[in-house]
């Protein structure tokens, strides 16, 4: 009798707490989906008056409107131009900083990337605001050189803090048995080395792709009123023109950071190299 | 240019490694064509020395030369050796075929030269059938024949093996170095293997060095190092020893000031007194397989025997007889008797 009791209570707790979680997922749907669903609806509806639970009707004339309107499209090329430079430039000086922190003496590792962390938890716009001062004098303000600097600044934490730790993950022997093999050490950190970190390093790409093509604070800053990128285009743009048009810029700002996700994850996840990692 | 007749010479090597002296004026000559271990237990030096062979250490002192030539201060890379590493090292993101192509390809060979190597070695070391293969989906046995490729593809003067068969199981273990061995000989390769466990030493090597803290304490072939023993503690590291505080006379331990050391092997046990032989009694017998491990109490000294026919019994009496005794004074052998 006891026992049966027991197992009542059981179900009814377990069936109490599946419902509880069940109202939690289905709450954070809402508040995370819900404003992506409503932008996706403004971008295709006519006009959406506020009582209704759609729009009253469909068209594709934002999007046109988007793609007729020079400031827009430029910026879009702008920021397209812009953010693959960050990445390349950025992985250029990181990853042999990275290396360096992964492979040489503990203590300078640990300094350099909490270092690293700490400059990049100060609030940005005081940084930004000192480098636009020297950027006047460097005549970098609204360049697109300056804009690339800029941007850079925030895809350093990723492309040294993530590429370390894969560095550092590569058996030290690997490098050796290359070596070993007759291969000079830039022939080893090329082909072995950069190689099987090579799943870090495109997450750290893509998360400074993301970074640099989001960024709008400094981008605003040193670009305008020269160039605009997509996220700083997005500032004027919600004042001056309809709401649907907004909603239709949100959607192409969000399809890189979507589509390098989706990629990455399938390259690391299923690809070659992950496998390549279950050797001990 | 390469000494045809040449192998490797260590002269005088020192290395220093965090303050501390970890390889000590070491001295070594390894013909060509020989096979030599570098034997001791773990934390000697062994990995460091053969490290200053491969180009990975610098020495602090002394020299290195390969095949006649003076190569102490080259790298790794510009080195006529090729190792194999303990874990293998074998490069993940590549196949078996990449992995030992590697070597070649830096070279600069052509494609079909380097493909008809590679598919000669794989065949050498039997895994053609695994050429596409990742090297997480072979077996360590296999790997570990694919680190030996990777190496023999290079055709090294010298060919270095730390501790190649630690990874492996027991049975396998014995099988693949008989493999190693006879590969070795076939294509007549100057080899260094560096090995903790002195089975595989005494049966695989020409010569074995016997490390001691950075040193080495004596360097022969298997047989000397077990039959004269230079020192107490290469008799204390290979086979088995009865060590007994003393002097030796007649077949019996006396008082003294000398180690006398004396195999389980060679202690006999039998029922009737022989010339030299002394009572005994049996006071433990413990089976080891193949042998029993005999444990005998006689006036002068206890013994352990090796036994393997006619094994007595706990509680028998009879006549222990030594056939052979090392006896040692400060370390060092001073007679064999
Ligand atoms: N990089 C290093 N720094 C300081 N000590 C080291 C270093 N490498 C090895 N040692 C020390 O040198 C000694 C010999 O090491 P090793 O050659 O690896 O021994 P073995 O291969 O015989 O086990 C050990 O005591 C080890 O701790
Ligand atoms: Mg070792």
């Amino acid at each position: 009798m006891a026992k049966r009791d027991n197992n009542i209570n059981l179900q009814t707790s377990s069936l109490l707490i599946r419902v509880l979680i069940g109202a939690f997922v289905s709450f954070m749907a809402v508040f995370i989906l819900g404003p992506l669903v409503w932008l996706a609806l403004q971008a295709f509806s006519t006009t959406w008056t506020f009582p209704n639970l759609k729009p009253d009707g469909w068209t594709l004339i934002w999007w046109k409107r988007v793609f007729e309107t020079p400031s827009m499209v430029q910026a879009i090329k702008n920021s397209f131009i812009t953010a693959p430079i960050v990445v390349l430039v950025s992985a250029i000086i990181c990853l042999p900083a990275a290396y360096a922190a992964a492979r040489y003496n503990y203590i300078g590792r640990r300094v350099f990337l909490i270092g690293m962390f700490a400059a990049n938890s100060f609030p940005k716009l005081g940084l930004f605001a000192s480098i636009a001062t020297l950027f006047y004098t460097l005549n970098l303000m609204g360049t697109m050189v300056g804009v690339i600097i800029i941007q850079l600044i925030g895809t350093i934490i990723y492309m040294t803090w993530i590429p370390a730790a894969a560095f550092a993950a590569v058996p030290r022997n690997l490098e050796e048995a290359a070596r070993d093999a007759g291969a000079s050490k830039f022939r080893v950190f090329r082909g072995i080395t950069l190689r099987i970190a090579a799943p870090g390093i495109l997450v750290a790409m893509v998360m400074s792709f993301i970074s640099a093509f989001d960024e709008a604070q400094g981008t605003y800053l040193v670009g305008s009123p020269q160039i605009f990128t997509m996220p700083t285009e997005m500032y004027s743009l919600v004042l001056t023109y309809p709401v649907q048009i907004a909603a239709v810029f949100s959607i192409l700002l969000a399809v890189p950071s979507v589509v390098l996700i989706g990629l990455a994850r399938k390259h690391i996840i299923g690809g070659q190299l992950a496998e390549g990692f279950q050797i001990k | 240019m390469s000494n045809a007749t040449l192998g490797l010479e260590l002269v005088g090597l020192t290395k220093v490694l965090g303050g501390r002296v970890i390889i000590d004026n070491l001295n070594l000559t390894v013909e060509k064509g020989e096979m030599v271990s570098l034997l001791g237990p773990s934390g000697c030096g062994k990995t460091t020395t053969l490290r200053m062979i491969a180009g990975f250490l610098i020495p602090e002192k002394g020299t290195v030369n390969v095949a006649g030539k003076d190569v102490t201060n080259l790298g790794p890379e510009k080195r006529p050796s090729a190792m194999v590493f303990q874990n293998y090292a074998l490069w993940p993101h590549m196949t078996v075929f990449k992995n030992v192509a590697y070597p070649l390809k830096i070279r600069k060979m052509s494609k079909s030269e380097i493909e008809k190597r590679v598919h000669e070695v794989l065949t050498v070391v039997n895994l053609m059938h695994h050429k596409d293969s990742r090297p997480g989906q072979i077996s360590g046995g296999e790997q570990q024949r694919v680190a030996l490729a990777r190496a023999l593809v290079q055709e090294p003067d010298i060919l270095l093996l730390d501790e190649p068969l630690s990874n492996l199981d027991a049975k396998l273990r014995v099988k693949v170095r008989e493999d190693i061995r006879d590969l070795q000989r076939r294509l007549g390769i100057t080899t260094v293997i560096v090995t903790h466990d002195q089975d595989e030493a005494l049966s695989i090597s020409d010569r074995i060095a016997v490390m001691n803290e950075g040193r080495i304490e004596q360097f022969s072939t298997p047989q000397e190092l077990y039959d004269r023993p230079a020192t107490e503690y290469v008799a204390n590291f290979i086979g088995s020893l009865n060590r007994l505080e003393g002097g030796y006379s007649d077949g019996q331990v006396t008082s003294g000031n000398e180690v006398v050391g004396i195999r389980p092997e060679d202690v006999t046990f039998s029922k009737t007194q022989v010339p030299g032989s002394h009572a005994a009694t049996v006071e433990l017998v413990v089976p080891r397989g193949h042998f029993y491990e005999v444990y005998l109490k006689r006036a002068d000294a206890s013994l352990r025997a090796f036994i393997s026919i006619d094994v007595p019994k706990v509680g028998d009496t009879g006549f222990a007889k030594v056939n052979k005794a090392l006896v040692y004074k400060d370390g060092k052998l001073v007679r064999t008797a």
